[in-house]
């Protein structure tokens, strides 16, 4: 009885459709926001904040569109990794040739204008330009989505899988093979503009980690509201509707092409996103090296083992794949003081990574066989006995 | 209970039932899989309002004929009217925006869905909010979920579901998804209702509780209804007209009298003596 429905009662239809129904929930989350936002960026080191936060956040945003794709509207995908890249280039190229949002009006008229710099209530509506560019590439990659999820009109499950990985291929061989993406960077590597928001600078090496951090959670929220929103209005039905029963949806008015399709452009717009975060945020620049076809594969393991079609699970997965290989490593090598001390050899290096990877991996299995549906559903059974608890039934 | 419902059966059937115009005509539709015939030119009428079964022995085309009339098979010849006009080729959710609503003989919810959003999902077609407002969860797209969650719960108030509203419907029993299915179908207000087997296996009770919906549903909310069904009993109780299919041909077309003393029906329910 330490967290129960029972005598919270809705009587609007409005209350009974929020995101969070209980008050327990609404606090418990208010709760974590405030961690968050407020106290990990006041307690926590910078190497934490780089490392291991700022890493689960954008990939908990990659997680998140795969899982509307995969997730919501059981399209399989192994296009991640291509589409991440699609989205760090794109921003790369809109950020390098449209500095600001004169520039834009420069590039469109042909004339350069001073534009004036209003402040509309204490914001600088143009030192948002990075968010607008963010947005842009979105979009992009988005539309790109769209055009490689064209085959899952015709093909379903695994052979679909199949045709995206296409898309992963193509797309990095493109971004290796044609300098114009790098600007013509010497070495294909181009390294990401400081760029401000809010005053604050956010990208580009000097940036300092407090703020990256504080951008990608902002972005991180919106992206997990944005998700929540649509899976529980109409379109998420449409989605799930086709994933449980294609005929069926299609029988009451559903068009698989609508739902497909814009599955596979909200998807890539979330992707992109995160592909574009990676590349600013974390590793500042912008390289195929950080977009291969183990990151897509990375994310997929983070939608199954976090549990398919839930905002949740994208979270618990993200943090399970991206915090666990190196939380191990921290704890292995916190044991060698110890080991040395009793007289046994210490840990090397290699040995430590070849640990961690057996644990994972051991770990993966453990978590699927007890729960083949996810670390989300894990929460759900976890709640069920917290309902019923002291006197299950 | 409202003193209207509780009404006898003979009052009920002449207080609102009106049987009116040809509301879809088949005419010497011809379904070929191959060289296999399904159909052969079947020909027959479904009018406004009323209740129409389709019967026969297993195998006789009965649910190729549903498929046909919803647009899931393309017929290789006939024509098809329906409200008047003869439509050339038609996607299933074309005709689902015409106004024809489907449920299947072997269950086809969206089994990862619960109960209240399989039902939401049928007012798919009668919500219009667009990608961003559904995306902020603001104007248009809150109203309209809001006023379809009203529709949808009487649509559960009326079949009587409420205590399985948010449960997974995979979980559900055999009958409870048979009801949630037709509640899907009636969330779309369809003007006609295909049923294939809407009672298959289940027993008394359940059969006579999806009699009764049906029958509500047909008289409240005027739909009319094709239905295909093994029971008889229920079949001539409740249908205004039967027609009989066997090995993809028709062999009668009538009220159920008629139709229950046919010598060729009888014959293909029972088999012929041939001494």
């Amino acid at each position: 009885m330490l967290y129960r429905e029972t005598g919270v009662f809705h009587s609007s239809y409005a209350a009974d459709q929020a995101i969070f129904k209980l008050p327990q929930d609404r606090y418990a989350i208010a709760f974590w926001l405030v961690v968050a936002a407020v106290v990990l960026p006041l307690t926590v080191s910078n190497y934490v904040l780089t490392d291991l936060l700022t890493p689960f956040l954008i990939m908990a945003i990659a997680a998140l569109g795969l899982n509307v794709l995969t997730g919501y509207c059981g399209q399989l995908s192994l296009g991640t990794g291509a589409f991440m890249a699609l989205g760090g280039y794109m921003t790369y190229k809109l950020v390098t040739a449209l500095p600001s949002a004169s520039a834009l009006i420069g590039s469109l008229t042909g004339v350069e204008l001073a534009l004036p710099d209003p402040v509309i209530l204490g914001i600088r509506p143009f030192d948002l330009w990075f968010l607008a560019i963010l947005i842009g590439a979105g979009l992009i990659t988005a539309v790109v989505g769209l055009v490689f999820g064209l085959p899952s009109l015709k093909i379903k499950g695994l052979y679909l899988a199949v045709t995206t990985l296409a898309a992963q291929f193509f797309l990095v061989w493109l971004f290796i093979k044609v300098p114009w993406f790098t600007n013509y960077s010497p070495a294909g590597i181009a390294p990401a503009p400081p760029r401000t928001l809010l005053g604050l600078q956010v990208t580009g090496a000097a940036s300092p980690p407090v703020n990256r951090y504080l951008f990608v959670l902002a972005l991180t929220c919106l992206a997990a509201l944005a998700v929540k929103n649509v899976t529980r209005c109409k379109v998420g039905r449409s989605w799930m509707a086709i994933r449980d029963m294609d005929i069926a949806a299609e029988m009451i008015g559903i068009s698989p092409t609508r739902a497909k399709l814009s599955a596979f452009a909200f998807s890539s717009f979330l992707i992109g996103l995160a592909g574009a975060l990676w590349a600013f945020v974390k590793i500042n620049s912008v390289q195929t090296d950080a977009y291969g076809i183990l990151v897509s594969f990375q994310v997929l393991f983070m939608v199954i083992i976090g549990g398919l079609g839930t905002v949740l699970g994208s979270f618990l997965g993200a943090a399970f794949v991206i915090l666990t290989p190196i939380l191990l490593n921290i704890g292995l090598t916190a044991l060698n003081p110890g080991l040395q001390a009793l007289g046994l050899p210490a840990f090397e290096v290699a040995m430590i990574k070849h640990i961690e990877f057996m644990i994972f991996g051991a770990l993966i299995i453990f978590f699927l066989i007890v729960e083949p549906h996810g670390l989300a559903r894990l929460w759900q059974i976890a709640k069920q006995k917290l309902r019923t608890w002291p006197f299950p039934y | 209970m409202a003193p209207a419902e509780a009404a006898p059966l003979s009052e009920r059937a002449s207080r609102a039932r009106q049987v009116g115009e040809v509301l879809l005509a088949v005419d010497n539709i011809t379904l070929r899989f191959g060289g296999v015939a399904a159909l052969t030119n079947i020909s027959f009428d479904i009018r406004q309002g009323e209740i129409r079964a389709i019967i026969g022995p297993n195998g006789a085309g009965k649910s190729s004929m549903l498929n046909v009339i919803n647009g899931f098979y393309h017929p290789q010849e006939g024509r098809i009217t329906y409200q008047g006009k003869t439509r050339a080729r038609m996607r299933p959710h074309e005709a689902a925006k015409r106004g024809i609503g489907r449920t299947f003989q072997n269950i086809a919810l969206f089994k990862g869905m619960t109960t209240l959003d399989n039902i939401m999902t049928g007012r798919v077609l009668k919500m219009h909010a667009g990608f961003l407002a559904q995306v902020v969860y603001l104007g248009r797209a809150k109203q309209e979920e809001l006023a379809h969650r009203a529709a949808v719960e009487r649509i559960i108030d009326f079949l009587e579901i409420q205590a399985i509203r948010n449960q997974p419907v995979g979980k559900l029993p055999y009958g409870l998804q048979k009801r949630v299915e037709l509640g899907r179908a009636l969330a779309t207000e369809p003007t006609l209702l295909l049923l294939d087997e809407p009672m298959a296996g289940m027993n008394l009770e359940e059969k006579e509780d999806m009699c009764r919906f049906i029958l509500d549903a047909n008289e409240e909310f005027g739909t009319t209804i094709a239905l295909i069904e093994h029971d008889m009993g229920v079949v001539m109780d409740i249908s205004d007209r039967v027609v009989v299919l066997d090995y993809g041909r028709k062999l009668a077309d009538g009220s159920p009298d008629v139709v229950r003393g046919d010598p060729a029906v009888i014959d293909a329910y029972l088999g012929v003596s041939h001494d």
